[in-house]
């Protein structure tokens, strides 16, 4: 597997000395990494589940509206700023794996490297809520 | 390809008695290939190398890893940008903001140095790089950005079957995730893996790099781990620190490969040192 630009490393590293949960994902949206607070709310492991595809994520932890709407992926922050390559911000809720309804706070901004080159994307979330 | 060193000392050049072995001048390295000249970094080992350059040569590519002074300084005095009849290309990293051309032009400028870029008799040609790939005669180049302070690249020349991979100036550590044991989180592995030759940052000793940590450069221990993890097939260790002399760096390098098996050749790169790879 070829190995990751330098600013996805780093933004991994950053990421990962981080106690406030963070995603990061390559410019196709592919999860290439959470952290370790991350995985407190999700109840995964990323050393066990690795990266996982767009689809995927996106919809493992069934996100919805405070009406319990399910939310398509497209209305996902992270997934706003990949299509957009701009940041994005919302507020919504999840099923953790281990079967807590959860409302998260998600800010996402692109991650634009030297020469203006878009690698990917990087979420933090906030645990807001829980019911 | 042939690989001749003129320089492999990092930050600053210490010429004296102490330092008659690896040299005192800082990085530059010569890579010809047919008729291809390529100059890696302009420290001050490219003073001699101009002085000693095949009359016949009529074209150079100068690929600068960064522009530190270390990497620059011997520029003003590299004798073809005097000589019209020679035609020099500079590439380097390209930032978000500020066109190389102009960062260059810091160099060549009072107070630095008298003489400005626009007076040169031929103005070098400017190429900006990212991580690309490129070729230069027969040459193939890919570019890579590295973990150091400020934009800096790491090269990969492919000649025919041959590969030489030249990381300068190189934070492992930093630039990494769960360093050596995942390739595709390791910055610089594209520029290293399987190389007949690699020229890596080994400025410090692990006891010293951890009072360094930030600084842009690399331990002996993680440039061994980095070239046993690329599975390069020989590894000189690069960028001298400009305090440490022959006897010191051959200590070191004996301290840091002791109880260590290794499968490829490790060595200290030395200033006037020539590698053939066929």
């Amino acid at each position: 597997m070829p190995s990751q630009p330098l600013e996805l490393i780093l933004a991994r590293q950053f990421g990962d000395s981080l106690s406030m949960p963070c995603f990061l994902v390559d410019p196709d949206g592919n999860l290439l990494f959470y952290n370790e607070a991350a995985e407190s709310i999700f109840g995964l492991r990323f050393g066990e589940t690795g990266g996982m595809r767009v689809e995927e994520w996106a919809t493992v932890f069934t996100p919805s509206d405070a009406n319990g709407n399910a939310l398509v992926p497209e209305d996902l922050p992270l997934v706003k700023t990949i299509s957009t390559g701009n940041p994005a911000f919302g507020t919504f809720f999840i099923n953790s794996l281990t079967g807590e309804r959860i409302q998260i706070t998600v800010s996402s901004f692109p991650i634009m490297g030297r020469s203006n080159r878009l690698l990917g994307s990087m979420a933090m979330f906030w645990k807001t809520k829980e019911i | 390809m042939k690989i001749k060193v003129w320089g492999c000392r990092g930050s600053l050049p210490t010429p004296g008695p102490e330092n008659t072995i690896y040299g005192g001048n800082t990085s530059c390295i010569q890579v010809t290939h047919g008729e291809t000249c390529i100059i890696l970094d302009g420290g001050s080992g490219i003073l001699r190398l101009g002085k000693y350059l095949n009359p016949n040569v009529k074209e150079i590519h100068v690929l600068f890893s960064h522009l530190h002074l270390d990497h620059t300084m011997g520029l003003g005095f590299f004798t073809p940008l005097y000589n019209p009849s020679i035609k020099v290309h500079f590439y380097g990293p390209s930032t978000s903001n500020e066109p190389l051309v102009n960062r260059l032009r810091r160099y060549f400028s009072p107070p630095l140095f008298p003489v400005r870029l626009s007076e040169l008799p031929r103005h070098p040609i400017i190429h900006e790089l990212n991580n690309c790939q490129f070729s230069i005669g027969e040459v193939q180049v890919n570019s890579e950005y590295v973990c150091h302070p400020g934009a800096t690249l790491g090269y990969r020349l492919t000649a025919g079957n041959s590969v030489f991979a030249y990381i300068s100036d190189h934070e492992l550590q930093m630039g990494s995730s769960n360093f050596p044991n995942e390739p595709e989180w390791t910055n610089g592995y594209e520029i290293a893996k399987s190389a007949d030759l690699l020229f890596h940052d080994a400025a410090y000793t692990s006891k010293e790099y951890m009072t360094k940590i930030g600084w842009g450069h690399s331990s002996v221990r993680d440039a061994i781990a980095f070239g046993k993890m690329c599975k390069v097939k020989r590894l000189a260790l690069f960028h001298h620190e400009p305090t440490r002399s022959d006897e010191q760096l051959e200590q070191m390098l004996k301290k840091s490969t002791q109880n260590l098996k290794l499968d490829f050749e490790v060595e200290l790169c030395a200033e006037g040192m020539v590698y053939e790879l066929e």
